[in-house]
């Protein structure tokens, strides 16, 4: 048996996003045809170079009847090469492009292709809620929680202990829809004012309706590989860090509201992995599923100070166009882009890769090398955080 | 030449306001009325029902016209209320009537468009020589689960149209549907309340099949938007009807007449039907009016009227007799939320 070498550079060759939104008339199939054709075509790989094919989604299985997903898209895609879904809630997508950069890393594959997929808008909105919340505790089904209610939370304890105000999350809603219109991809491609966000409905005191990411259809997908010699593109991004960490799945059992831990160690872990410190950072894409989670994001990762990262967003410092340091969600975020949760860790890949190559068109960041992604599954039981560099 | 004999509109004198039922719900009720474009609904009373409704509102119409029970040869009710799942309204409105039992009967389903198929298939035959004339009528007391998005719109009421060859206040110059198997609203058997797909309601539903039946017959007709005195469009709520005139080129005064989602909300089946009705109280002869209407699951009737100087001995007999759509709207009785639950059968 042919021993490979492990510790392998991981690259991003090729990315492509669909658009997101409600897909009425797009199956499941066409999306992931077009999302993964795309992407091979950005990398300049054809099927035989494809090693193995790595599924990003959460719930296939509860509303569309469909498992063995692996399979069903390999067929779809005629690979026919190893495939598995990865389920993470929320993380899907991200924990997927961890799963296929392991792979490559230990010399298993040389070059994967990771699908990032989710179809939620048709399904009755009670039935898409009852899905998600398999992503919670027993307790909190139980409880009749939902995801708005177990966010809104962590936004009381945020304002409690900090002074953070609903026009402070309102902020996070307006920048990031600011950035989605400049994203044909995007579900919301129109900006938004603090007063429509304070004046929306109001869905689990204190979140309201714009201050929540949509029920979206979507998908993304990556190639990743670590033939950068033997691969005719010159468009490689390294995967520099790329690490998961996991806490309680439900909120009482966590020592702290006012943080997410798992992502506070998968983004440490991540830091040390690439060889950076959150202030080379350039351009992030971070799990804004609702505007408390950008907040508690930035500090979580440390681009800002516990308690200042509301003020920090209200005053664009992290706006494209205006962010000294640091933008935030250029794609628009969860909020702004969509949130077909499968894809979304994907999406958030594809997005660094674009900014990174200078490829982003009238969103991109400025001189941007370094950039990092969060995806965040549940209300936080699984943190995945990638850096990637150019 | 087919066209309509006489017509009758019933609304039940109950209302409540989306207040009232926001109110209960803890909702905003501008922000309700600025999203769907309501302020009231019209409420069955505690005694009525599809069957009654549409006895109403076909007595109105024979009573204003020339026409004897005897003389209507075919009678169809359109609804998706209808009070029984096997045993026709058509046959207990017949029966109330006193048309005798020299006639066809049937009950028609298909959303919020039932009647106009009805009044389409009555043309049919008074044009093909089967019938002398035929009454098509549209009711509905529709339903709706406390709490759901429904509630604020639907609503009750009737319209009824003798469809004949003689006499006519209003010509029907053309008509066409546009049908698609498109799922957006539905009830099964058995079911008390509608569900529905959200936002798949708007695009690829109302707007892909009332557009798609509207540009069909104005090309038929060779016409456009600008020929016409009035249109009339099926009112789900009151912001679909002013969105569609706006995107196929009417103007908001040729839509004005017919808007009466904004005063009794969507009484389903009847809601085009009661449209036309409230442009022909007061239309003046010679005038064309553009209607389609829409029934979830989905279709579209577009129709194509002409009124006639026949038509001012209706209304002249409409006004008279307090049953002007305008009218009926304006005599009306407030009523709260626990009263609303008790006339609709679910306390």
């Amino acid at each position: 048996m042919k021993h490979q070498p492990t510790n392998m550079n991981v690259y991003v060759t090729g990315v492509a996003t669909t658009k997101f939104g409600e897909l009425w008339d797009v199956s499941p199939r066409q999306l992931a045809r077009q999302a993964v054709q795309a992407a091979m075509k950005d990398a300049g790989v054809h099927p035989e170079h494809i090693k193995g094919l790595f599924v990003g989604n959460m719930l296939s299985g509860m509303l569309g009847g469909q498992e063995h997903l692996g399979a069903f898209f390999s067929e779809e895609l005629e690979l026919f090469v190893p495939a598995s879904k990865i389920e993470g809630a929320c993380a899907s997508g991200g924990l997927a492009v961890h799963a296929a950069f392991n792979s490559i890393r230990s010399g298993q594959y040389d070059t994967v292709v990771v699908l990032g997929i989710e179809k939620m808008t048709d399904h009755r909105p009670e039935d898409v809620a009852t899905a998600l919340m398999g992503a919670g505790s027993e307790e909190e089904r139980a409880a009749g929680a939902t995801f708005p209610g177990l966010y809104a939370m962590l936004a009381r304890a945020h304002m409690r202990a900090f002074g953070t105000t609903e026009e402070d999350m309102a902020a996070v809603a307006v920048k990031n829809h600011f950035h989605a219109g400049k994203n044909q991809n995007a579900q919301f491609q129109k900006e938004i004012t603090i007063e429509q966000v304070m004046h929306s409905s109001r869905i689990a005191d204190p979140l309201k309706l714009l201050d929540c990411s949509p029920i979206s259809d979507g998908a993304a997908a990556v190639v990743l590989t670590s033939q950068k010699s033997k691969i005719k593109n010159q468009k490689f991004v390294e995967v520099a860090a790329s690490a998961v960490a996991t806490d309680t799945l439900g909120l009482a059992q966590r020592k702290s509201l006012t943080e997410l831990s798992a992502t506070k160690r998968a983004g440490e872990q991540a830091y040390t992995m690439a060889g950076v410190r959150p202030k080379d950072i350039h351009v992030a894409e971070v799990h804004d599923c609702f505007t408390i989670a950008e907040i508690l994001a930035l500090e979580d990762l440390q681009f800002a100070k516990k308690g200042k990262a509301a003020e920090a967003i209200r005053n664009g410092e992290v706006t494209l166009g205006r962010a000294k340091h640091i933008v935030i969600n250029p794609s628009g975020g969860l909020k702004g882009c969509g949130h077909p949760v499968g894809a979304t860790g994907v999406k958030q890949i594809a997005e660094i890769t674009e900014q990174l190559r200078g490829t982003a068109g009238n969103r991109q960041v400025a001189r941007a090398r370094i950039g990092l992604a969060h995806n965040v599954g549940g209300s936080g039981a699984t943190a995945v955080v990638h850096i990637l560099k150019m | 030449m087919v066209g309509i004999v006489s017509y009758g509109t019933y609304i039940p004198v109950y209302r409540i306001s989306i207040a009232e039922i926001a109110g209960v719900w803890k909702k905003e009720p501008a922000e309700i009325r600025h999203s769907l474009g309501l302020t009231q609904k019209s409420v069955p009373g505690i005694d009525e029902d599809a069957a009654t409704i549409a006895f109403e509102a076909a007595f109105r119409a024979l009573e204003c016209s020339q026409c004897k029970p005897q003389d209507i040869e075919v009678l169809f009710v359109g609804s998706e209320s209808h009070p029984y799942a096997v045993n026709p309204t058509a046959t207990i409105v017949g029966q109330f009537l006193g048309i005798g039992t020299a006639y066809m009967a049937a009950d028609v389903e298909f959303a919020c468009k039932a009647g106009t198929a009805a009044i389409q298939a009555i043309a049919g035959m008074v044009a093909a020589g089967h019938a002398q004339s035929g009454l098509a009528i549209g009711a509905d007391t529709a339903q709706s689960k406390p709490h759901g998005v429904l509630e604020y719109a639907s609503a009750a009421a009737g319209a009824a149209f003798i469809i004949g060859n003689d006499h006519l206040v209003a010509r029907l110059k053309a008509e066409t549907s546009f049908s698609s198997d498109t799922p957006d609203f539905w009830r099964r058997d058995g079911i008390r309340y509608p569900s529905h797909a959200g936002r798949f309601t708007g695009e690829p539903a109302y707007f892909t099949h009332v557009l798609g039946a509207a540009r069909r017959m104005l090309d038929m007709a060779d016409m456009k938007p600008g020929d016409f005195d009035y249109c009339v469009f099926h009112m789900p709520n009151g912001k679909f009807p002013r969105i569609v005139a706006k995107r196929l080129g009417f103007s908001e005064q040729q839509l004005a007449l017919s808007l009466v989602v904004d005063h009794i909300g969507n009484p389903y089946s009847a809601s085009s039907m009661l449209g036309l009705a409230a442009v022909l109280d007061h239309a003046k002869p010679n005038q064309r009016i553009f209607m389609v209407s829409y029934g979830s699951g989905a279709g579209s009737d577009a129709c194509i009227w002409e009124t006639t100087a026949e038509l001012q001995k209706v209304q002249n007999k409409r006004r008279t007799a307090q049953y002007f759509v305008r009218q009926q709207i304006e005599k009306n009785v407030n009523i709260d939320y626990v009263q609303y639950l008790k006339q609709t059968h679910q306390i």
